[in-house]
């Protein structure tokens, strides 16, 4: 393939502009589709893997009832609470030496509304729990400090918002870190904000910053009654390798000190083993999105051919013109070669900028990233579709016989 | 792609009379041509015997249907004979591949047909460098040649207009040019002048009375007499067959009807 051939035919391809351009339009569309949908894909589990990382690394959270025991009805497993004891026993470095910390989390009973200077909102997630819930969930301040185990222990009235509650309570515009050392009324009483989480941003599910974490012992007190019931155990394991035994420990011990109970008595899930069987889905789902839009890649390639052919029947008198004043058959199949493989160039280069563009918007709540080997290879197959659907049709063009081509009507 | 040496001097003139005996440029034996088969057999060309020296102006002539046509398309490798043999230049064509007569068409025929058959679309400086291309030429070269060709059929000033912005007769001059380009031994016409008027008409045969004075082999298929006065021998045919064939002037010789600017050698 020369320099000579590309002129000839790209001067083929500028002759017919709009069959040109439509046959390009499928090729477009498919090697578009194909970035677009790989980077969906990606974009979908960049989403995924965000979310659970947002949990803390290495943690497990345990709550009481297992999957499918909601509604059986009368099984002393509805009854079933996780207890103070329970997460006292779970920080036994002797029965459980895979588990590094153990942090209780309360809800508090109901929705609970911050008001301060006349404003007043809905937060989000009030929450009770200890000091160790910072490190553990990943949840450092940006202002102030976090309450300390003094602060639990001593019922402190104290709370760190994250700046969505504090934005509600200030405005837009307000500066979130004003409000430290004020108090603010959560419910039926007031709270003094000590500190102001950084700033999470969505998991995709919920806002993480419109959130309100107060001393358990604190939210016992005033909010849910002291039941010394916990609603869920954020559990740190020792290390990357060890979400595996502590799970196993977690049971082993809980079904250990609750009388009767399964070990479907309690939920316990392995955020480790989420995100692989994230990853595993998100895998799945992209190569079922690639492989739909090399369908279409293909479909674009059938274009090209048909094209080919049309030009081919259509120039067949020219083909005789040549061959009679000396063109070889390698020269014909080349210049109709060339042609095809130039349509899905050219509609390729068009499609990766298309794809690139659309990627840019946020498609059904997932931000694209587009994927440099879903670029490079949708641009290959959209050569080689070039060369495999352009192949029968110039050669059919080198083929024929000069006088039957002159001869042509 | 075997690169020829094409020379730049397209417009040498080969010696008239070479003092080495070489091969005729056509010699035909018996060669016939039949189309179809069964009830729909048609012998376009019946045991033609034919044999045609370099510098030699032959018209041929015949009513339609009498193989004229096909005739021309055997002798130009266009097509292949039914049976009987065919040696161009002294090379037995049949024993030739598709690529090797591919070459032959291009470096020693020149082709010019009645309906021009020009690339359209394409300028007639592009239209007249094609051959070249396909003889592996450098461009610039090439260029120089094409502008040369177009400018001796007096196209200078027409280099870059499309076939469709042409008349007839610059048309088929654009189409001599491209005959002519490679510098062929021999140049031939299928009823190059039927679909010119007059005017035109002198312009092409003038051109090619020159073709033939610079010693190359020309062969016109015509049907009207005032073409066919040109050429130094006339060969008739009918019904596939040569039923005359008469030699007017010396094959060595000018064209009896050259133009008047051209003074005989005496
Ligand atoms: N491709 C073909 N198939 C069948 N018959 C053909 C074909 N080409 C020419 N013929 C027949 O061969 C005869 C000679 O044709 P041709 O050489 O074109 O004549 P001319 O050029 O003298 O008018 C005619 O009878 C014509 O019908
Ligand atoms: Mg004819």
């Amino acid at each position: 393939m020369n320099l000579e051939s590309i002129q000839m035919a790209l001067r083929g391809i500028v002759a017919n502009r709009m069959r040109s351009a439509l046959t390009m339009l499928g090729i477009l569309i498919g090697v578009g589709a194909v970035i677009i949908l790989v980077a969906v894909g990606a974009g979908s589990a960049t989403k995924t893997r965000k979310s659970l990382e947002a949990l803390g690394s290495n943690t497990l959270t345990v709550s009481a009832g297992g999957f499918g025991q909601g509604n059986r009805g009368g099984t002393q497993s509805r009854n079933l609470q996780i207890t103070d004891a329970d997460a006292v026993a779970l920080s036994d470095k002797l029965q459980a030496p895979d588990i590094a910390a153990v942090v209780p989390t309360i809800t508090g009973g109901g929705s609970v509304t911050a008001a301060a200077d006349g404003a007043s909102a809905t937060v989000g997630q009030f929450l009770g729990t200890s000091e160790a819930y910072s490190a553990v969930r990943n949840a450092p301040v940006e202002a102030g400090t976090f309450f300390t185990a003094a602060d639990v222990s001593n019922h402190a009235s104290v709370v760190v918002i994250g700046t969505t509650v504090a934005k509600n309570l200030l405005g837009a515009t307000g500066d979130p870190n004003s409000l430290i050392g004020q108090p603010v009324q959560f419910g039926s009483h007031s709270l003094t904000v000590i500190g102001v989480l950084k700033t999470k941003g969505s998991n995709g599910f919920q806002d993480q910053d419109d959130i309100a974490l107060v001393p358990y012992t604190t939210v016992r007190d005033n909010y849910t009654g002291n039941t010394g019931t916990i609603s869920q155990l954020i559990v740190q394991a020792s290390g990357g390798n060890a979400t595996g035994p502590a799970q196993t420990e977690i049971t082993t011990i809980l079904q250990a000190r609750h009388k009767g109970s399964t070990a479907n008595s309690f939920r316990v899930l392995n955020q480790a083993s989420l995100l692989q069987t994230a990853n595993a889905n998100n895998r799945t789902f992209t190569v079922l999105l690639g492989s739909v839009a090399a369908i279409s890649l293909l479909v674009g390639g059938i274009g090209v051919m048909n094209i080919m052919l049309v030009t081919v029947t259509e120039r067949t008198r020219e083909i005789g013109i040549r061959k009679a004043i000396g063109a070889r058959t390698s020269a014909i199949l080349s210049q109709f070669l060339t042609e095809a493989v130039l349509l899905s160039v050219l509609g390729g280069l068009l499609g990766i900028a298309a794809g690139i563009g659309g990627s840019r918007f946020n498609i059904v709540g997932v931000q694209p990233v587009v994927q440099s080997y879903s670029i490079i290879l949708a641009f290959a197959v959209a050569v080689a579709v070039g060369l495999f659907f352009g192949i029968y049709p110039a050669s059919r063009a080198a083929k024929l016989r000069p006088i039957d081509a002159l001869r042509y009507e | 792609m075997s690169k020829s040496a094409q020379t730049p001097a397209a417009f040498a003139e080969p010696a008239p009379n070479a003092s080495r005996p070489r091969p005729p440029v056509i010699a035909m034996r018996n060669v016939t041509k039949t189309y179809g088969v069964g009830d729909v057999e048609v012998h376009a060309l019946r045991a033609t015997t034919l044999t045609i020296e370099r510098s030699d102006y032959i018209a041929i002539m015949g009513a339609s249907g009498s193989g004229k046509s096909t005739l021309m398309n055997i002798l130009g490798c266009l097509d292949v004979p039914t049976s009987g043999r065919y040696r161009l230049a002294g090379i037995d064509v049949s024993q030739l591949d598709g690529d090797a007569v591919a070459d032959i068409r291009n470096r020693r025929i020149g082709f010019v047909f009645q309906s021009f058959n020009l690339i359209p679309r394409t300028t007639a400086l592009a239209n007249v460098e094609m051959p070249l291309v396909y003889g592996g030429m450098k461009r610039a070269e090439r260029r120089e040649l094409a502008v040369r060709a177009l400018t001796r059929v007096g196209l200078d000033h027409r280099l870059h207009y499309v076939p469709n912005q042409l008349s007839g007769g610059q048309q088929q001059r654009v189409a001599i040019a491209r005959a002519i380009v490679t510098n062929p031994a021999m140049i031939l016409a299928d009823e190059p002048t039927g679909a010119l008027d007059s005017t035109s008409t002198a312009e092409v045969l003038a051109i090619f009375d020159e073709l033939n004075i610079e010693g190359r082999t020309v062969v016109v298929i015509t049907h009207e007499d005032e073409v066919a006065r040109h050429a130094k021998r006339i060969i008739r045919l009918r019904d596939g067959l040569i039923v005359d064939d008469t030699r007017y002037a010396p094959v060595d010789g000018l064209p009896p009807h050259a133009s008047n600017s051209l003074e005989p050698a005496s």
